[in-house]
């Protein structure tokens, strides 16, 4: 595990792979095991970030990005054995993905640290999907939790169905008295087998499933999908159609950054909040609906464009809702920045240790309260946010109270961002046929969706169906951090802590 | 926060007034509830809503049916906590092979006289996710189903017609 130079650039190391050609924006590497292990050295040592982890039958594929140097690259180990080198035993991050690999495609990681089963909870028809797709000989055996050892502890099991309304996982706290030890996630519950249904898919059919892998990012998962079909095939979109995209987009992150904002104050029991910050997000959903027929704005992002346009009476109705936001949002602000009792709850609750932020290459608001910078609209950067003025607002104290504050001033800067678009919004036409390719060709995207970065790789046969996509949703990089954050918290902060993450199990389970 | 809470009183509400109960659903619903039913549990039924595979998109539906403008409560409805409390169970999802156990242990766990309420065309049939490995399929495929409201997902008028239908008959 040893790299020659020391500090080598990412493209320096690649360099020595065999470039795979028709893979678009950004390269692929087919690489050997020697390159491969340089990698894991370099994210082991934080020279680079997992970006996603993911496989075919005879080949795994690792997705790096180099943030200073601003390289973003795929490398494939060709594994004729069944066996990679195990990247979770360098960087933990990937650990859950290798299992998830396991479970789907069948290969195995050599001296893996956690071998257990992620997703297949032994209840398939078959196993390994993804791979050999045979039938279980024998009975999955019970799920073994973590040992946790210690006098006077005891466990709390919860799930999968929760109290609230609220997406099915498993919890299992150990507690000391009122603080909680130790938590473990048990996820795949709401596993839906959706990579599988878009093997050999046609493109609008992909586009639909791709839209409702997790329901509330569907505009920024079906512009991950467009956007990577786009560069596959070499596809330029109209201007009209990106900007309509980042209108939507917007709104997506407004719509749910209210709700969450609402959400988080009720679970510390502060109603008035969440009565208000619903009547809010309800706004943008009905403006929405107005402005582009669906509520949360499902199927109306497609490759090549989008599918609607802004309604005649849309530009004067979602100005109506900025002046309405601008008026109605910061009054709730002060009421949240000025109630003690609700800032007792949240202030230096569930705190993330930053260096764990940077080493899981977490993304999103809890990245941004964490320091970490990290906005895909940003780097790599896509049309138009490069014409359009907006900050990554950040915060250092990485708790509770600073997710909410990131989440507020996001706001501030969607509203901001649709200002801009509503007043620049260039005509012509939305939708781009196509470049037929005449060979498989391979393509991928990084969207910055209102929980964070989700990346979506592809592949397109020949006439033009899907032979197989990936999409990597950000909460992979940020529920393994809510298992740390709230050690040491007591667990009636559990909620609270839980929906300051607001992670998705949905986008996680696939 | 008080002058907040005071301009709201004087303000004039947010809510819509009720939409009629869905003819369809009260089509489906007709035969199904008896009259034993409607005297127990008056005009108020706890609704327990069960995830079961869902892409979060109906849940985010049947969140808003608790804001200002559909007020869920004033007909009587209210979600809870647990299945024991619950007189309705709403099911979203294509009911995912890892769910199907926690489904049907809900249901067992709820007491009668219930009614299930399959929410999403993928609890009507698995939606666009019919035929994958992992999903059963409609809610119906677990538990007995007494109406279906589908979309994808169901605005919230559109949930409410339905479950104003089930209040008529229940
Ligand atoms: S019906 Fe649509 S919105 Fe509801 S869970 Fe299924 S895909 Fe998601």
């Amino acid at each position: 595990m040893k790299a020659s130079n020391p500090n080598p650039a990412l493209s320096a190391v690649l360099r020595a792979g065999q470039p795979v050609t028709g893979h678009r924006p950004w390269p692929r590497f087919v690489v050997n095991v020697e390159i491969w292990n340089t990698l894991l050295a370099g994210l082991a040592k934080g020279r680079w970030n997992l970006l996603g982890l993911w496989a075919e039958p005879s080949m795994i594929h690792l997705a790096v990005h180099q943030v200073e140097s601003e390289t973003l690259s795929v490398a494939s180990l060709p594994c004729p054995t069944g066996t990679f080198p195990s990247v979770g035993r360098w960087h933990p991050p990937a650990q859950r993905l290798e299992r998830t690999i396991t479970d789907l495609v069948g290969l195995l990681p050599d001296a893996s640290p956690d071998l257990r089963p992620w997703l297949d909870h032994g209840r398939w028809p078959h196993r390994y999907p993804l791979g050999s797709s045979i039938a279980p000989t024998e009975a999955m055996p019970p799920y073994p939790f973590l040992p946790v050892e210690g006098e006077s502890l005891h466990q709390i099991p919860v799930g999968p169905v929760h109290a609230g309304i609220i997406e099915p996982g498993h919890f299992r706290f150990t507690a000391n008295g009122e603080a909680v030890v130790r938590l473990e996630e048990r996820l795949g519950y709401v596993h839906k087998g959706i990579e599988r249904l878009l093997n050999g898919a046609p493109l609008e059919r992909v586009a639909r499933l791709v839209g409702r892998v997790s329901g509330d990012s569907t505009v920024s998962y079906a512009w991950a999908f467009a956007r990577a079909v786009e560069a596959a095939t070499a596809t330029e979109i109209p201007a009209r159609a990106a900007w309509l995209r980042a209108l939507m987009a917007e709104l997506e992150r407004l719509a749910n950054h209210c709700g969450d904002i609402g959400a988080i104050c009720n679970d510390a029991a502060f109603a008035l909040m969440l009565a208000h910050c619903a009547v809010l997000r309800e706004q943008v959903l009905r403006a929405s609906a107005t402005c582009f027929g669906h509520r949360l704005l499902m199927d109306c992002v497609i490759p090549g464009g989008v599918a609607v346009d802004l309604s005649a009476d849309g530009v004067s109705l979602l100005r109506a809702l900025i002046v309405e936001m601008r008026r109605a949002f910061p009054p709730l602000i002060k009421l949240y920045d000025h109630t003690p009792s609700l800032q007792d709850r949240t202030a230096n609750t569930g705190t993330l240790n930053p260096m764990l932020a940077h080493q899981f290459g977490c993304g999103g608001v809890i990245g941004r309260a964490a320091g970490r910078a990290f906005d895909a609209r940003r780097q790599p950067g896509y049309p138009p946010y490069d014409q359009l003025e907006f900050t990554v607002p950040t915060r250092r104290e990485s708790d509770v109270n600073a997710r909410v504050w990131v989440r507020i001033r996001e706001v501030e800067q969607s509203l901001a961002l649709i200002e801009q678009i509503l007043e620049r919004l260039p005509s012509g036409p939305l939708c781009e046929a196509l470049n037929r390719p005449e060979q498989v060709v391979e393509g991928m995207a990084l969207i910055e969706g209102f929980r964070g970065d989700i990346l979506l790789w592809l592949r397109l046969a020949a006439d033009g169906t899907v032979a197989c996509c990936h999409p990597r949703d950000p909460s992979w990089f940020q529920w393994p951090l809510l298992e740390a954050v709230i050690e040491g918290n007591i667990v009636a902060d559990f909620p609270l802590c839980n929906k300051s993450f607001n992670c998705s199990y949905s986008g996680h389970d696939l | 926060m008080r002058k907040l809470l005071l301009q709201n009183v004087w303000r004039s509400p947010l809510t819509l007034p009720a939409p009629a109960p869905s003819a369809q659903a009260l089509a489906e619903l007709g035969a199904k509830v008896d009259q034993l039913a409607h005297q127990r549990l008056g005009r108020s039924l706890a609704i327990r809503e069960v995830d079961a595979g869902s892409c979060n998109g109906c849940e985010l539906e049947i969140h808003a049916l608790n804001n200002a403008f559909y007020d869920l409560e004033r007909f009587g409805f209210h979600f809870v906590a647990s299945p024991r409390h619950a007189d309705v169970l709403l099911v979203t999802g294509p009911v995912t092979h890892n769910m199907r156990e926690a489904l049907e242990r809900t249901y067992a766990a709820t007491p009668d006289p219930k009614w299930v309420v399959a929410v999403g065309d993928c609890g009507r049939d698995g939606g666009v996710f019919a035929g994958s490995y992992a999903c059963v399929g409609g809610v119906a495929e677990v538990i007995p189903v007494d109406l279906h409201i589908p979309g994808c997902p169901p605005t919230p008028l559109q949930l409410l017609e339905g479950l104003l239908a089930l209040l008529q008959v229940a």
